[in-house]
Formats: structure tokens, C-alpha cells, sequence
């Protein structure tokens, strides 16, 4: 499984649609399932299922039609064991005679998935799968993407909840369609060169002013009640005398410092800082150029 | 060749499952026919006529009698002396005032031109027009009877002259609506064939559907086969529609070989899907294709066939473009077909016109699709 991550518009889902053949990219190559996307394009449809980033089956035709309309138009001939086989699994048989438009948005991302699948891929595509649906689904749906992937199938899916990003094997981080990293989740965060102190304090607003003055130009983020404090790397002395400083500013300011402490990244702090890394190189070629 | 019939039966069954539009396609045709039929009648009768007789003579009585009898005209007010005519036409009293002047008979009597004034209404250019050559008709008729009175007193005959004797063919009362059927056949088949097939597949791209066809292994022969021929049958069954009411209610019968006919609309109804495609291909939304579709079929099929308008009469520069737009010659053949009875034989440059329309738009259609999965 390969989670591409990204912000809106970095080219998450021009990247699927290149690698699907939906789009001939301008320069360089691409080998899907080793054919050419647009070159071999009906033979990549062959091995490929792709699900869209929208619910893209049809409103008007109920969940049997719309499968049997996927199956026939892949050219599958005996669909039908597939198919109940299919629905099974994902607890769908009562529905088979609503129209996909009465679905639940679960249930429509479930019905999608199995459209994509009546002709047993190799490779499934997913374009943000989970975005908009609800929580109780979204374990749903994971539960059956972790089942599909030990049956031997190769997921590549684009996602912005990192926490979805975490379950995959590899993840590219990209921005404005550059590839800033790729590697595998725990890899990304171990080989970040930068650290991390959380702060936990109130009122929190006040917190913020003090350490984004004290850290100088440091990204701090908030998370919840939490502060993460991203500072290069250093030895242990100096981390030591960072952190007494701020909790002497944050007194002298009157806030009241519950916690501050040293810790690993997660992806979330990895594709932050990223980005942000990525956007001040941005703007110092601007400069550069200007 | 199963992924056509997938493609196609899936497109039905959407059809099928959508009654409004089903109803609008179905429905829109035949409501325009009973409209335009009672509506667009340019025949012109029963004119109302306002007759000031100033004579009170059997000559002057004559002469209005002439234009009575005509069936074209009828009396709606005999004004005195004294009364402003101008008002007349103004108050829509009449649309036009026959003035026979004092001493009408006594000019006749003396062998002096004789003078009777028609006041028109011109407002209505159209009706305006006919009246007056109605009523040229009846005075040169009244000369005639005149002239033959005269010389029969003096004692000759008027046994020389000219008879004309005009026959009308095909449709011997010059009804228009006769005439019309075939216009508006060309038109609505036009207009739904264009709009369906347009809409459906903007409708895919809208939902994004088309993205998923485009992920599965087929051609796109099948695809625009199977999204056209549902509505392919459904025009024509349209057509048969149209054909059944303009006989039902307006007594216009086929007197060609429906053979013929289904050739004809076949052709014409492959261009108007394959424009229909065309502006699919140019287009994102369902409301874009549907004014463009509207604009590029409705229009030109209504204004530049030559179902209302004629061609003839229209500027130079209008007449060429003209030819580019299929319903003229479809107009053509099915006025042949369906009034004179005729065979495709005489049309073949039409068909062959017709057939041409259809090859570029389908293939311009293609070239566009290709160009966008590139």
C-alpha cells in the first residue's frame, strides 16, 4: 500500500490520473503494472480498478445495475458469483435493489469500491476514498482495504488524514507536484533532522505569543491543547537550556506551564515541516529571481 | 459488441427512469406540433373589412358582393359618409376599408375609369401582402365582368382573352399547416436529437462517470454507439409520433413510402446526435451544452430551413449559410416524401448532402473525443 500525501492542489490526483493514463504527462515516463499508461491504455484497464475522488457510479441505476454496468463494459463474462461475493463482503446484499443515489455515503464509497473491483485487479487506485465520509465508515472501509491488501492486491491511494497515511507501507509527500520525500512512515519520521519539544500550557493563546518570540522564527503548531515546537538539531545541553528558558518566559508572562518535553515526530510534524521547508525555498528562488 | 448493448441498455434503463424527461421528449414534440399547427397558420381568411359605400348603387353593390363572396373577406362595419376610416383600422375594427366613391356607376355609366380605395392596415406585413393580392384579384375579376357587359351592349362578345386557370398540386387549398408538418418534424428531431445525446454525456462528465468508462477497456465506437442508439430509437419513435398526430388531427397523410421516410430521418438524425456529441465533447456542464444545443439546433432549424422563412427571399450572404444547415435539405426530401409522394430519387443530392453533414459532424466528434483521453 502507497499513500501519497499532499496539501489541496499539489497534484495528488493529476499524479493518479497520469499513472492511470487518464492524462499524458508533458515530460518523462511512466510505467504502470509495467505498460504504458496511455500507450497500453486498454490493457492497463485490464489490471487496474480506479476510484475517483467523487462518487462516480450512476444515481439512477440501483447497486446490482451499477455493477453489472462496470462489469459488463470491463468485458467480464460470468459476473455474477463475483458480484454476490462482492456485496457479501461488504454486508451490501439487502441493498441490491436500492438506487445508489438512496446509499448512505458509506455505503456509496463501499458500492464504488466494489465497482471497481468486479474485475478482480491487480492494482487498486484511490483517490481520497474517506474524504467525506464519516468516521464509523471510515474504519469500515479500512477494515476492508487491509483485508483486500493481504488477498495480494497493491493499493496506491492519494489521503489528507495522516493518520490514514500511517497504515500505508510507503508514502510520498508532495507539494505544488514536486516529491519532497518518499520512504515508509517510520522511516520519514526517524530521519527528520530536527526537534521536536511539546508544550502543553494555558491560556494557551498567551503561550503561543511567548514561545513563537522565544524560539524566534521556529514553526510552532498547535494541536489541540498541545504545542509543537520545531527546533534544528542540537545537543542535549542545549535542549536542555531551550526548554528552561521558555518555562521561565512563560512564567514571567503568567501562563501556567503544565508540561514541556523532547518528542519523536510524527508524519503530521514531518509533512508540516515539510512543506514549510518547501514553500521558504519557494520564496527565496522568488527573491532570487526578483 | 456486448460492452455496446451494456452501454446502451444501461442508457435506457436511465431513460426509463427518468419519467419528466422521457415525458419532455415525448411530449415537447407533440405539444409543439398542436401549437405551431393552430398557431402558425399563415393562411388568410376572413379578413375583417370595413365597406364605406358612398354609391348605393347595383354597380357599387357589386363590387363589395365581389369581395364578400370571396370568402376572404367579411364585413365588420359600414361607415358613413362622415366617419374618420383612419380610426377604424386603429381601433382594429378592420384590418382593411373598402371606399367605393360617390358616382362610382355614373363613371361606369360613362365609359370613365371607375375608382374604388383600399385602405390596408400594414402592420401586419404578412397578412397585409395577401390581402392585397386579394384583392387585385377580385377588382381585375370585376373588370373583366365589366368589360364583358359593356361589349355585349354594344354588341360584341368577348369571346377572345386569356383564361387563367391555376391548379395547385399537392396541396390544392395551399393549407400551410400541410406544409408546415414537415418543418417541424425537421426541427424537433433537430432539437431532441442534439439535446439528448448532448446532455448524456455532459451528465457523465458531471458526475464523473466518464472517468470510470474511461478506466474500463472499451472503444470509443462502442461508447458513442451505445449512448446514441437509445436515443436514436426514441427520435424515431418520436417521429412516428409526430407523424400519427399531424395525420390525427390535421388530416396530413404520408403519400411516400415510409421506407423512404425512416431513410431519410435516419441520416438527418445521425447528424443531429453526431452535433449533439460534438458539443459534448466542447463542453463541462449540463446547462452550457443545453444552450448551446438549443442555439445550434433550434435556430437554424426554425429560421434558416426555410420552414418559416424562405429562402429565396432571404440576402445573398444568408442563403449561403443556409447550406450549412441540414434541416434545409431534410426539409426538402420530407416535403417530397410526405406531399408530393415522391421517391428518394429526385433528392439524392439532398441525401447525399445530408449524409455528408453527418460524416463530418460524427467525425469531427471523434476527433475531439480522441484528443481528450490523449
Amino acid at each position: 500500500m502507497f499513500g501519497l500525501i499532499g496539501p489541496d492542489g499539489s497534484g495528488k490526483t493529476t499524479t493518479l490520473r497520469a499513472v492511470l493514463g487518464l492524462l499524458a504527462p508533458d515530460k518523462g515516463q511512466i510505467a504502470t503494472c509495467g505498460l504504458h499508461p496511455v500507450r497500453q491504455h486498454a490493457e492497463l484497464t485490464r489490471r487496474v480498478g480506479y476510484l475517483s475522488q467523487r462518487f462516480s457510479l450512476y444515481g439512477d441505476l440501483n447497486v446490482d445495475e451499477n455493477i453489472a454496468f462496470f462489469a459488463e463494459i470491463h468485458g467480464v463474462r460470468h459476473w455474477r458469483a463475483r458480484r454476490d461475493e462482492l456485496l457479501e463482503m461488504v454486508r451490501m446484499s439487502p441493498f441490491r435493489k436500492r438506487l445508489a443515489d438512496r446509499l448512505s455515503g458509506g455505503m456509496k464509497q463501499k458500492l464504488a469500491l466494489m465497482a471497481t473491483l468486479i474485475h478482480t485487479p491487480d492494482l487498486l487506485v484511490l483517490d481520497e476514498p474517506t474524504t467525506g465520509v464519516d468516521p464509523v465508515s471510515r474504519r469500515d472501509f479500512w477494515r476492508l482495504l487491509a483485508r483486500l491488501k493481504n488477498e495480494g492486491l497493491t493499493i496506491l491511494l492519494t489521503t489528507p488524514y495522516l493518520d490514514e497515511a500511517e497504515r500505508c507501507e510507503r508514502v510520498a509527500l508532495i507539494d505544488h507536484g514536486r516529491l519532497l520525500s518518499s520512504d515508509a512512515p517510520d522511516a520519514l519520521c526517524a530521519a527528520w533532522d530536527g526537534q521536536l519539544l511539546e508544550v502543553v500550557a494555558r491560556p494557551q493563546r498567551m503561550a503561543v505569543d511567548v514561545v513563537r518570540r522565544v524560539a524566534q522564527g521556529k514553526d510552532v503548531e498547535v494541536f489541540g491543547e498541545r504545542l509543537h515546537v520545531s527546533l534544528p538539531r542540537t545537543s542535549a545541553s542545549e535542549m536542555a537550556a531551550v526548554t528552561a528558558r521558555l518555562r521561565e518566559e512563560l512564567s514571567a508572562a503568567g501562563v501556567v506551564v503544565a508540561e514541556i518535553r523532547s518528542i519523536a515526530p510524527s508524519l503530521e510534524d514531518v509533512f508540516i515541516n515539510a512543506i514549510r521547508g518547501a514553500e521558504a525555498r519557494r520564496a527565496g528562488e522568488r527573491e532570487g529571481q526578483a | 459488441m456486448r460492452k455496446l448493448w451494456a452501454v446502451a441498455g444501461k442508457e435506457l434503463r436511465q431513460i426509463m427512469r427518468d419519467p419528466l424527461s422521457l415525458l419532455t421528449l415525448m411530449g415537447f414534440p407533440a405539444f409543439m406540433l398542436v401549437l405551431y399547427g393552430y398557431a402558425l397558420n399563415f393562411d388568410v381568411r376572413h379578413v375583417p373589412l370595413a365597406v364605406q359605400d358612398l354609391d348605393h348603387t347595383r354597380a357599387s353593390r357589386d363590387v363589395v358582393a365581389a369581395f364578400v363572396n370571396s370568402t376572404y373577406f367579411d364585413v365588420s362595419a359600414t361607415p358613413g359618409a362622415a366617419e374618420d376610416l383612419t380610426r377604424l383600422l386603429e381601433r382594429r375594427v378592420a384590418k382593411a376599408v373598402l371606399v367605393v366613391p360617390e358616382g362610382f356607376a355614373a363613371d361606369l355609366e360613362a365609359a370613365r375609369t371607375a375608382q374604388v380605395q383600399l385602405l390596408l392596415d400594414g402592420a401586419d406585413a404578412l397578412t397585409a401582402t395577401t390581402v392585397l393580392g386579394y384583392a387585385g384579384a377580385i377588382v381585375s375579376e370585376s373588370n373583366v365582368r365589366v368589360l364583358s357587359r359593356a361589349l355585349t351592349r354594344a354588341g360584341q362578345r368577348l369571346d377572345a382573352g386569356i383564361a387563367y386557370e391555376p391548379r395547385v398540386y399537392y396541396n390544392p387549398e395551399l393549407k400551410s399547416v400541410r406544409f408546415l408538418v414537415p418543418g417541424l418534424i425537421g426541427l424537433i428531431m433537430m432539437l431532441t436529437g442534439v439535446l439528448s445525446t448532448a446532455l448524456s454525456v455532459v451528465r457523465e462528465k458531471e458526475r464523473g462517470t466518464i472517468e470510470q468508462i474511461r478506466m474500463a477497456p472499451i472503444g470509443s465506437f462502442a461508447l458513442i454507439a451505445g449512448k446514441t442508439l437509445p436515443y436514436l430509437a426514441l427520435s424515431l419513435f418520436a417521429t412516428a409520433f409526430i407523424l400519427a398526430m399531424a395525420w390525427g388531427i390535421f388530416g396530413v397523410e404520408i403519400r411516400g413510402s415510409l421506407l423512404d421516410l425512416l431513410a431519410a430521418t435516419l441520416l438527418y438524425l445521425l447528424g443531429a446526435l453526431g452535433f449533439g456529441l460534438l458539443i459534448s465533447t466542447l463542453v463541462n456542464t449540463q446547462a452550457l451544452a443545453f444552450q448551446i444545443g438549443l442555439l445550434g439546433s433550434l435556430l437554424p432549424a426554425l429560421l434558416l430551413s426555410g420552414f418559416v422563412f424562405q429562402i429565396r427571399l432571404m440576402p445573398v450572404w444568408l442563403q449561403v449559410i443556409t447550406h450549412l444547415v441540414p434541416a434545409r435539405y431534410y426539409l426538402v426530401i420530407l416535403r417530397g416524401i410526405i406531399l408530393k409522394g415522391a421517391s428518394l430519387r429526385p433528392y439524392w443530392d439532398q441525401m447525399g448532402l445530408l449524409a455528408l453533414y453527418a460524416t463530418l459532424v460524427l467525425g469531427l466528434a471523434t476527433v475531439r473525443m480522441r484528443r481528450a483521453e490523449r
